[in-house]
């Protein structure tokens, strides 16, 4: 999907959401009320730069508009893969982007991931795995690393990673296997604006997405594993 | 399969407090995290929401995400992401100690920075995207993976240190992590708007003054170290006062 037609149909009441590069702000208009956006496009790789940029950003909104709920629409291929990139700390501009994030979700702000092109690795991280529920819409890609970046990695032949991907579902990339994972939430059918507000009459609550992935059959040990360790034992067991 | 997957976790006491820590084992698949190793520390982390413990020491020594496990890894360092920082959120301090062969990488280089406090030995590495990994994806003209003395310039301990990045540079043994955790056992960074702007300008002046250095030798001498050639070969005690005027610690 490209981004004039997405936002057109998020928000048929009317948006203010320009473009700086690969990088998406402003605000969109829905029933409940504002929204603030932010978003990557064309899979750019975030560097030092748009990390930082992308984290005054969600500042800016948590100092502005306290409360107001906050939509990223994710885009990229992940990190971008640099010497200097490393010899800044990405690292730490992409920890410091999550707890940005994070802040902004214990003061109050819904905060909704939309895939609408790629997601991968460490802008994944920082940005659209942060947020209280993460959608997509059809024909969105999620993967860790693309296959052929995998290949490079791990030396396993690409066709041998296809092949064993067409069987795997914690292998193989694709937004099917990360609905099953209990990552993604849901995926957005048109009318997407409808979509948009069912999300938003949530509120932000605790990570469920191992919850998710048990009760969706996708990923059965990491809820009971991290329950059993924390000690907490829950009505029913 | 290793019956504890590369991580081991409990509970102990530091300097007579009780603490909760949790051990990865890089010698296991490169202490790479998949959905039960993941699980492991969400749930070590849970169970600090629930006992308030003095500290909860990560000992972190990590490729990043399992990638045999791709899809449950990823989302598994991205469980205990949001689990470390709510557990800051809390109050208690997290402490990220970093001194093993593999050193920090992948999504857990992000998780260490999630962290209260990051130490480092000398010979620990901590970033996002490793060497081996660069000089496979951009060639070997981007970066020379074999070059070992460029990579501790990198990712080393002593670079992390001088950036704020890291915030103790340790000997190399178990006494000088274990005194390191002891101190930094009672310093907490609030996630709160104000903090978050402070550390917003910290990165912001990094990206003005020294964004222009592609290796970590330019950005000593940008940062205003004096002969920075001379740092790899100083040991911690010299180190730390060769550098005291130019080191940036994170707020």
């Amino acid at each position: 999907v490209s981004v004039e037609p997405l936002l057109r149909q998020l928000f048929p009441g009317g948006h203010a959401v320009r473009r700086e590069g690969d990088l998406l702000v402003g605000t969109g208009r829905t029933p409940a009320g504002e929204l603030a956006v932010l978003g990557l496009c064309d899979g750019v790789e975030v560097g030092v730069e748009l990390a930082l940029r992308l984290a005054a950003e969600v500042l800016r909104v948590v100092r502005e508009h306290p409360g107001r709920p906050i939509l990223t629409l994710v885009d990229s291929r992940g990190q971008r893969m640099s010497k200097r990139d490393e010899v800044l700390g990405l690292n730490g501009f992409l920890g410091h982007l999550a707890s940005c994030v994070e802040l902004a979700r214990r003061q109050g702000h819904l905060v909704l991931a939309l895939v609408h092109g790629q997601a991968s690795s460490g802008s994944f991280l920082a940005l659209g795995m942060m947020a209280d529920e993460i959608h997509a819409v059809d024909g969105a890609v999620l993967s860790v690393m693309n296959l052929p970046a995998m290949s490079k990695v791990t030396k396993i032949p690409l066709e041998r990673l296809e092949t064993l991907s067409r069987g795997s579902p914690v292998l193989a990339p694709g937004l099917a296997n990360y609905v099953r994972l209990g990552c993604v939430s849901s995926v957005w059918q048109p009318p997407l604006s409808a979509a948009l507000e069912a999300a938003l009459a949530r509120r932000p609550g605790p990570d469920r997405r191992a919850a998710q992935g048990l009760e969706r059959g996708g990923r059965t040990l990491a809820e009971p594993v991290a329950r059993r360790v924390s000690g907490v034992v829950t009505d029913g067991e | 399969v290793a019956f504890d997957d590369g991580v081991v976790i409990g509970t102990g006491l530091l300097d007579g407090r009780p603490v909760l820590g949790a051990s990865q084992e890089g010698r296991f698949l490169g202490g790479a995290v998949g959905e039960v190793h993941g699980a492991k520390l969400t749930g070590l982390l849970r169970r600090a929401l629930e006992e308030r413990p003095a500290a909860v020491l990560l000992l972190l020594d990590t490729g990043g995400v399992r990638l045999q496990e791709a899809n449950a890894g990823i989302i598994a360092v991205s469980e205990v992401m949001r689990a470390v920082l709510a557990v800051r959120a809390a109050g208690i301090p997290v402490l990220a100690l970093v001194g093993g062969a593999w050193g920090c990488f992948g999504g857990m280089g992000i998780v260490a920075r999630c962290c209260d406090t990051v130490v480092m030995s000398e010979e620990a590495r901590m970033g996002i995207s490793g060497p081996d990994v660069i000089e496979a994806t951009r060639g070997v003209e981007e970066l020379d993976a074999s070059d070992r003395a460029m990579v501790w310039r990198t990712w080393g301990g002593k670079h992390r240190v001088l950036l704020g990045e890291a915030d103790q540079l340790v000997e190399d043994s178990l006494t000088a992590f274990r005194e390191a955790a002891r101190q930094a056992m009672g310093r907490t960074r609030p996630l709160t708007l104000v903090a978050l702007e402070a550390e917003q300008a910290w990165l912001a002046r990094r990206l003005g003054d020294l964004g222009g250095c592609a290796d970590g030798l330019e950005a000593w001498r940008a940062a205003g170290v004096d002969r920075p050639e001379r740092l790899p070969l100083l040991e911690p005690a010299d180190w730390n006062a060769a550098v005291a005027g130019a080191r940036r610690a994170r707020p």
